[in-house]
């Protein structure tokens, strides 16, 4: 195999850890104030339950956004420039949404008063549902081309490359999985009241998520699949009825193994619908930015190679050790009281 | 303003907001784990509260320096996608291994150690912010690497079969001597600024707090760690800049000339200090205040014998090089921002001598003009660092990526060629709304650092908890909540 093959599946790997690690972040974010509102007790607390579930390990799991963008820099710096000076937009509201994110999960406790912690809240909720419906329009546009020209730039963009039935169900496929996702995971790692909204939340999400995640990679397969993506389509439906069983007999563990199992194969089916194209030109095929005349050359593929063989293997044991670290569940009666200051005007 | 012009005043923009956050959070990230490693090797609880305050600031300045640092990994793609497609194959390479070796490093140990009080063993804990230490320190190697590519790129040769710039040596980019030196100067300038930071907040605090225990027993021994680290940064800066100025000689001749707005070729020019005039129509300037011998010294360490090439003769050198083209920087900026760059290190200097003076034998300084002192200086190195960059970014216009004197002389870029092909309107939404967001951000960011450095070290924060290792019973109380 080719470096321009390894570094292919390097970008698609690094994006699977993503989606899977950052799926439940988002369906975290997503579901957190539907938690509060589902709890008798105090909505508060179960708010916070449920945003520590991935207290620690959130920012972690954005990192793999972050590598992935820069080895699609390092490997395929047509791919990096072409994609995102087109994608323009729905890249600017994702980085908008995720800057509003980050600031309100870490400052949401430091000042204790509740306008102060709804405002986190909202940047939280946006954070999440923003970039977990436009990741799979952004991608859904990839795999469907873009109107790529001989000098490998976007030429004449219309609203129905970026905006159509396909990207739009992409969007709301990835949207819908990343919530039961994020429910099977909180349903996996808190216990008590928390545990059994949880578990309810994640049922009912499950024949939403089912029907839009079938019918995307229905679609997908149909229009841009070959013949071995079948087989990833097939073990997609597979895991996610498994996850619909499992999440309905609250076997949580078996639940988020299918979920995880369901976004990988999505996302494989997505790379593998692409190769060996980059970016598909809806103007002419021989215009497609491929692995093989996008990528860089030999010998920074070589030199990134070497790194890669390094590090992912480091990074995947102090990040899984992390996760086994605070492996324990979360109830609501295990957190503390709020330590922030009280909000007050500055003199 | 065309579509060149609002994307680097947006880049600008977002690189300084991200340059307000990051030294200090590369100085006070070793300073956490050394005010954590003395509490754990003394057992002394004074530095576990400070460990805890200074780490609360430290938190807060992490979480706006990680959001305002993930708009620049794709700006480069975004805005200047042609400079992307010339530079990727170098360029991407620091990019990459910065996200795979530093950020998950930071990312995943930052985590560990907010959320691992109770949950770690002390030495491992302690472990955790040394490692997050490392890596910002090692992140901004890897970012430094990749920039002073731009400004002196190695290691490189161009590709006329692609069109771009192709890696030769990883060894030589990494060991660029523009990026060592860079490198230095940055860091020693980020625990400028920390050090600063933590000196004059237990400054402050020392006064007061007046006549309590913690004034002595707390604030005391903080300040005069600040100090004394900050006295040590200013050295190094003064040495690293020396090293800098001396590559810039060479390498950037046309900056090195806009910073001292040279028009005219010049043997044994005065360093000036001061001028009145437009600055970019350069023989406008009026010399006001001119010390002789410190230029030679700075480009070539002598005092005299030294020729400085001035501005216009360059430009002619550059137009039978390059072609026709404006190739002198806005030298009123690069003038300006070299001198505040320099005088504002006065500032922190002399309130370190001036700590370490008051502080001295077993003194506690009780005057209130020392802690107004310690208030006015706090910013001084953040500002110091900001004018750097702006000299250190402007000075190399109109390149992006500046043709090296020694290199492969294809290997050049302007900004013009390097800007993606949008119309100014897609530029100006992003650059409004970054802004914007950034703008009320950085409000929240100041508040919230003010009421706590304005709070002191919290009461629940005042007994060290012993660490638990995880239970059979299920409700097992967290050290830490969001």
């Amino acid at each position: 195999m080719g470096l321009q093959q390894i570094w292919f599946i390097i970008v698609g790997v690094l994006f699977l850890g993503f989606f899977i690690l950052e799926g439940f972040d988002f369906g975290v974010g997503m579901l957190m104030h539907w938690l509060g509102r589902m709890s008798k007790g105090d909505a508060e607390t179960h708010r916070r339950a449920a945003l520590n579930t991935i207290g620690p390990v959130w920012d972690g799991n954005e990192v793999w956004l972050i590598t992935a963008g820069g080895a699609m820099f390092a490997a395929f710096p047509h791919w990096y420039a072409t994609v995102f000076s087109t994608l323009y937009l729905p890249l600017l509201v994702i980085l908008l949404a995720m800057i509003g994110r980050i600031v309100a999960i870490e400052w949401r406790g430091k000042i204790d008063d509740p306008k102060w912690r709804n405002w986190c809240d909202i940047g939280i909720a946006i954070g999440s549902w923003l970039p977990a419906i436009l990741w799979g329009v952004a991608f859904a546009i990839l795999v469907n081309g873009l109107p790529v020209g001989p000098d490998k730039n976007v030429v004449g963009l219309s609203v129905t490359d970026v905006l159509n039935p396909y990207t739009l169900l992409g969007g709301l496929a990835t949207c819908a999985l990343f919530a039961f996702h994020g429910a099977v995971f909180l349903a996996l790692k808190t216990g008590g009241d928390v545990h059994t909204d949880a578990v309810r939340l994640a049922r009912l999400l499950s024949i939403p998520a089912t029907v839009l995640v079938a019918g995307f990679g229905l679609w997908t397969q149909f229009a841009h699949g070959t013949s071995w993506t079948w087989a990833v389509l097939a073990v997609a439906v597979i895991a996610q009825l498994a996850a619909v069983a499992a999440a309905g007999g609250t076997r949580e563990g078996w639940a988020f193994l299918s979920t995880t199992v369901v976004i990988a194969a999505v996302v494989i089916l997505l790379f593998g619908s692409l190769y060996p194209n980059l970016v598909p030109s809806t103007i002419d095929r021989a215009y497609d930015l491929t692995i093989y005349n996008g990528s860089s050359s030999p010998y920074t593929l070589k030199v990134m190679t070497w790194a890669a063989v390094i590090f992912t293997p480091l990074v995947l044991v102090y990040q899984g050790w992390t996760y086994w670290v605070f492996r324990k569940r979360i109830f609501a009666e295990s957190i503390p009281p709020s330590i922030g200051l009280p909000l007050r005007r500055v003199p | 303003m065309n579509a060149l012009d609002v994307s680097r005043w947006q880049f600008g923009i977002t690189t300084l907001y991200h340059f307000i956050f990051v030294p200090l959070t590369i100085g006070l990230a070793p300073l956490i784990a050394v005010m954590q490693m003395i509490w754990v090797v003394t057992d002394n609880p004074a530095w576990y509260r400070m460990t805890k305050f200074f780490g609360k600031v430290f938190l807060i300045n992490f979480a706006i320096g990680v959001a305002t640092g993930i708009v620049q990994e794709f700006q480069f793609g975004m805005n200047w996608s042609e400079y992307s497609r010339f530079v990727g194959d170098v360029f991407g390479a620091p990019l990459a291994l910065e996200g795979l070796v530093a950020f998950f490093l930071e990312s995943t140990f930052i985590g560990l150690w907010i959320f691992g009080w109770t949950r770690l063993p002390k030495w491992l804990h302690l472990t955790s912010i040394w490692l997050v230490a490392l890596a910002v320190n090692l992140s901004a190697f890897f970012i430094i690497t990749a920039n002073s590519f731009m400004q002196h790129p190695v290691g490189t040769r161009f590709n006329p079969a692609t069109g771009r710039a192709e890696l030769q040596s990883i060894t030589e980019l990494f060991t660029n001597n523009t990026g060592v030196a860079a490198f230095w100067h940055a860091v020693a300038a980020s625990f400028l600024t920390a050090s600063t930071f933590v000196a004059a907040v237990c400054a402050w605090w020392i006064v007061r707090a007046k006549g309590t225990p913690d004034a002595s027993a707390l604030y005391r021994p903080g300040a005069i760690l600040g100090s004394v680290v900050a006295l040590a940064s200013c050295v190094a800066l003064f040495f690293t800049g020396d090293v800098q100025g001396k590559l810039m000689f060479h390498q950037q001749p046309m900056k090195m000339a806009a910073a001292e707005s040279l028009c005219h070729t010049e043997t044994d020019p005065k360093f000036s200090v001061l001028t009145v005039g437009t600055h970019n129509n350069c023989d406008s300037i009026t010399r006001v205040i001119e010390v002789p011998y410190v230029l030679p010294f700075l480009a070539e360490g002598k005092f005299s014998g030294v020729t400085l090439q001035g501005a216009k003769d360059l430009q002619q050198q550059y137009e039978q090089k390059f072609g026709p083209e404006w190739y002198v920087p806005n030298l009123f900026v690069t003038y300006w921002s070299f001198r505040a760059m320099i005088g504002l290190l006065a500032i922190p200097l002399l309130f370190a001598l001036t700590t370490l003076w008051l502080t001295r034998g077993r003194r506690v300084p009780e005057s209130r003009w020392f802690a107004r002192f310690a208030l006015w200086t706090i910013p001084t190195p953040f500002l110091a660092s900001m004018a750097g960059w702006v000299f250190t970014e402007m000075g190399r216009q109109p390149w992006v990526v500046a043709p090296n004197p020694d290199g492969d002389p294809l290997v050049r870029l302007t900004v013009r060629q390097g800007v993606s092909l949008h119309g100014p309107g897609l530029v100006w939404v992003s650059l409004i709304s970054f802004t914007l967001l950034y703008a009320v951000l950085a409000v929240v960011w100041f508040y919230l650092i003010r009421r706590y450095v304005v709070a002191g070290p919290q009461e629940h924060d005042s007994e060290p908890a012993p660490p638990t290792p995880p239970r059979d019973d299920d409700v097992a109380p967290l050290s830490f909540a969001y």
